[in-house]
């Protein structure tokens, strides 16, 4: 029997995070380690894993995600145990834009968990992958990142910033045998946009972005968009005159 | 405020939706909210249990996570908003089953519990609380409560059946049982008359575990049907059925199930499970949930909606009853595409307001035509009322409340558990607030 894969989940109470995690197990059991800030949040995701493939290991850890440090350390003693197979990392946050234009303590924390604190970790993980020239590396982004809208540009900055260095890492490690995927995730129905439904904004079912994700990741894709539909709709998007663009009310 | 309906989409009335996303933060939730508030599982729900017109609904599918299970024992933790649908393809494959399912599994564990919900073994396993061993229930001034069978049994026999009405469930223990794997010896039966139709089911009590039927409404007081019954396989591995799904793209403009399309419609499939009668293997994903691949095949009933009708009626009495019931629908011609008879067993109720008791249940669905249908209702209550039946609350959007309370004797010891922050369309209806 082949050893199982070693699977690290940055964020792993993320509603689109858990949902991959169901899918991996559910196809093979895996080698489980769920990183998170609230350790009883991230217990609760465990047993749920755990009941769902008995046969998993699961490995909980906690950490400051906003500090260099703490998440140097953590990854460390993870790297230490053996190489990663996959380290997806799916945290972030969603504020309101109108609260982050009149609050900068706000403003900078959206930019440091969306965009810098995803970015350490990744960097951490590609020093051990590259070593060990093995592995993928999984962030999250959104297509929030593809161009500024005056209706979330601070988180949409941020998740720019993800995606610019997604692939700039991915040619540096061009030449390697580990892979980097950017996920791109439409709106997706998770608690982090709970407050779009009465707004009557057309969500995704997170079970099938997260089923799109999985996939991408297995076939090594470099840019992942989930729903589909989203990079024909971003291509447009990006492609528009300012003209046009600063017309539209999204 | 969103707009919020329910299986029957008789209605989309604005409410205050708010998700429930993890059991710690329930209770916070629940006494913040504005209130009166109501959980809300799936919306599987036919009437207006599961609406609070203008008040908070606390959406509970997001309390989706498994805690714990015993291989051994089979016993399972979970929170409430769990569809039976993720139970059952993850255990069964394990050597597990729920007990008891409805002829859906695209509801919660929460919802379940909350209707008492039967399936087609209640003859032999009853309803699903009986096979709830304990529950969390948070209510809305925040006292948390346990409750089973053994422990404050009062609160769990006002929980399970309770509508909703005594607190927000949040986790619950269910006993599993033994199944050898996903397939079903079934065989199908046609009956010409009711007394067949008794006799059949009668004959079939003791040696198998599901039985259900389906009747022609339209073949008058007759009583044709189907009869079909089926036992757990055990064959070993075969390839499973694909994940077929077909989806009503969108309410058509007007009801398709009219006089015109039905009594072919039901000829049609009269004589075609005729051919087909006898056993078979089947897959307990199609007997089980056979509408469950027809995703919102709700919508075919058009814009208005449509009711559903279902009561139980004592076994001495019920052949007459559902005999004239029959009649009523034959004559007003506005019969059903799903009408089900099934006999319940002998089991006492679990809760308070459970639905199943002894005798026959028939389930109709009739298409909202406004003041004919309910002319025709109130022809089939006074049937449900002489026989001293009761009417399903999960299925309700209108009965009166005075068929509630004769149909449901307990009701005054379970106000007494109810929550004074929930109160449902249904609630108020019947019970007056
Ligand atoms: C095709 C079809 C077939 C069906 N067949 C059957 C059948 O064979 N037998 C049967 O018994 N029923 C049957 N039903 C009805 C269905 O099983 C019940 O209505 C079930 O309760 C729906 O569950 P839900 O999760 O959708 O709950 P909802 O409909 O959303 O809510 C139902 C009730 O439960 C309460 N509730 C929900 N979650 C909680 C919670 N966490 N805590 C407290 N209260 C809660 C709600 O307030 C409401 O009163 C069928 C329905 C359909 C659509
Ligand atoms: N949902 C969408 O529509 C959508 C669209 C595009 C992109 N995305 C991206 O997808 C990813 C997953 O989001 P989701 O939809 O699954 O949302 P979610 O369920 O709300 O998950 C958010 C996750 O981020 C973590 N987090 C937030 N702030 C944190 C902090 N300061 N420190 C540590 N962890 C923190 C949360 O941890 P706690 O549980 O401890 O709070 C949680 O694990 C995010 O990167 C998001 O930006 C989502």
């Amino acid at each position: 029997m082949r050893p199982m894969r070693k699977i690290v989940i940055v964020g792993a109470t993320s509603a689109i995070a858990e949902h991959c995690a169901r899918l991996w197990l559910k196809n093979e059991p895996a080698d489980l380690i769920l990183l998170g800030r609230d350790a009883q949040r991230i217990e609760r995701v465990a047993a749920d894993l755990k009941v769902r493939s008995p046969a998993s290991t699961i490995h909980i850890l906690q950490a400051d995600f906003m500090d260099p440090t703490a998440i140097q350390t953590t990854v460390e003693i993870i790297a230490n145990q053996g190489p990663v197979d996959i380290a997806l990392i799916a945290h972030g946050t969603l504020p309101a834009q109108a609260e982050c234009q009149v609050d900068l303590g706000l403003c900078r924390d959206t930019l440091e968990i969306n965009g810098i604190s995803p970015v350490l970790f990744a960097e951490c993980f590609a020093k051990h992958m590259e070593a060990s020239n093995r592995g993928t590396i999984a962030i999250i982004g959104s297509v929030a990142g593809d161009r500024g809208r005056k209706s979330n540009y601070v988180y949409g900055a941020a998740k720019g910033l993800v995606d610019r260095y997604a692939q700039g890492l991915q040619h540096r490690l061009a030449g390697s045998a580990v892979k980097v995927s950017l996920i791109k995730p439409g709106p997706t129905q998770t608690p982090m946009t709970a407050h779009l439904r009465s707004l009557n904004v057309k969500l995704a079912p997170v079970d099938n972005v997260a089923e799109l994700i999985v996939r991408g990741i297995e076939a090594g894709q470099d840019v992942i968009y989930a729903p589909k539909k989203w990079r024909l709709i971003m291509l447009v998007i990006k492609h528009m005159p300012s003209s046009i663009f600063n017309k539209l009310n999204i | 405020m969103t707009p919020v309906s329910s299986w029957g989409r008789l209605s989309a009335h604005p409410h205050n939706v708010i998700s429930l996303n993890n059991p710690s933060n329930v209770r916070n939730i629940l006494c913040n909210s504005r209130h009166p508030g109501l959980a809300h599982g799936m919306g599987r729900s036919y009437g207006d249990v599961c609406l609070n017109p203008e008040g908070t609904l606390w959406l509970t599918t997001g309390l989706d996570h498994f805690t714990a299970f015993d291989e051994c024992t089979g016993r399972l933790v979970c929170e409430s908003g769990v569809l039976i649908r993720d139970i059952q393809r993850l255990m069964i494959p394990r050597g597990w089953i729920l007990p008891v399912t409805p002829g859906t599994q695209l509801i919660t564990v929460g919802g379940a519990i909350a209707n008492d919900v039967h399936g087609k073994n209640h003859h032999v396993l009853g309803s699903f609380g009986d096979h709830v061993k304990k529950l969390t229930l948070i209510r809305t001034d925040g006292e948390v409560i346990h409750c089973g069978p053994n422990q404050h049994p009062d609160w769990f026999a006002a929980t399970v059946g309770g509508l909703g009405l005594t607190g927000v469930i949040t986790q619950a223990e269910i006993q599993l049982r033994r199944v050898p794997g996903p397939w079903l010896n079934t065989e199908t039966v046609p009956y010409s008359d009711l007394d067949e139709f008794f006799r059949l089911a009668d004959a079939s009590e003791a040696g198998w575990e599901h039985t259900v039927s389906w009747i022609d409404c339209l073949s008058g007081g007759r009583g044709r049907g189907l009869f079909m019954r089926g036992n757990p396989a055990d064959i070993g591995q075969r390839p499973e059925p694909r994940d077929r799904k077909l989806t009503m793209p969108m309410a058509p403009p007007v009801s398709i199930i009219n006089q015109l399309s039905l009594r072919p419609f039901n000829m049609a499939y009269y004589h075609l499970k005729k051919l087909r009668a006898g056993q078979k293997i089947t897959h307990y994903e199609p007997f089980f949930y056979p509408l469950d691949n027809l995703l919102e095949w709700n919508r075919m009933y058009g814009p208005k909606g449509f009711f559903q009708y279902q009561c139980v009626l004592p076994r001495e009495i019920g052949r007459d009853a559902v005999q004239a019931m029959l009649r009523e629908i034959s004559g007003a011609g506005d019969g059903s595409f799903l009408a089900v008879l099934k006999t319940f067993g002998n089991c006492p109720p679990v809760g308070m307001l459970s639905f199943p008791q002894p005798g026959v249940t028939l389930a109709l669905d009739f298409t909202n035509h406004g003041e004919r249908t309910f002319k025709l209702f109130a022809k089939l209550d006074a049937i449900v009322r002489e026989a001293k039946g009761r009417i399903y609350p999960a299925k309700d959007a209108r009965m009166p409340r005075e068929l509630f309370e004769t149909g449901y004797p307990r009701l005054p010891e379970f106000t007494k558990y109810r929550d004074p922050g929930i109160s449902s369309a249904f609630s108020r209806r019947v019970m007056g607030s």
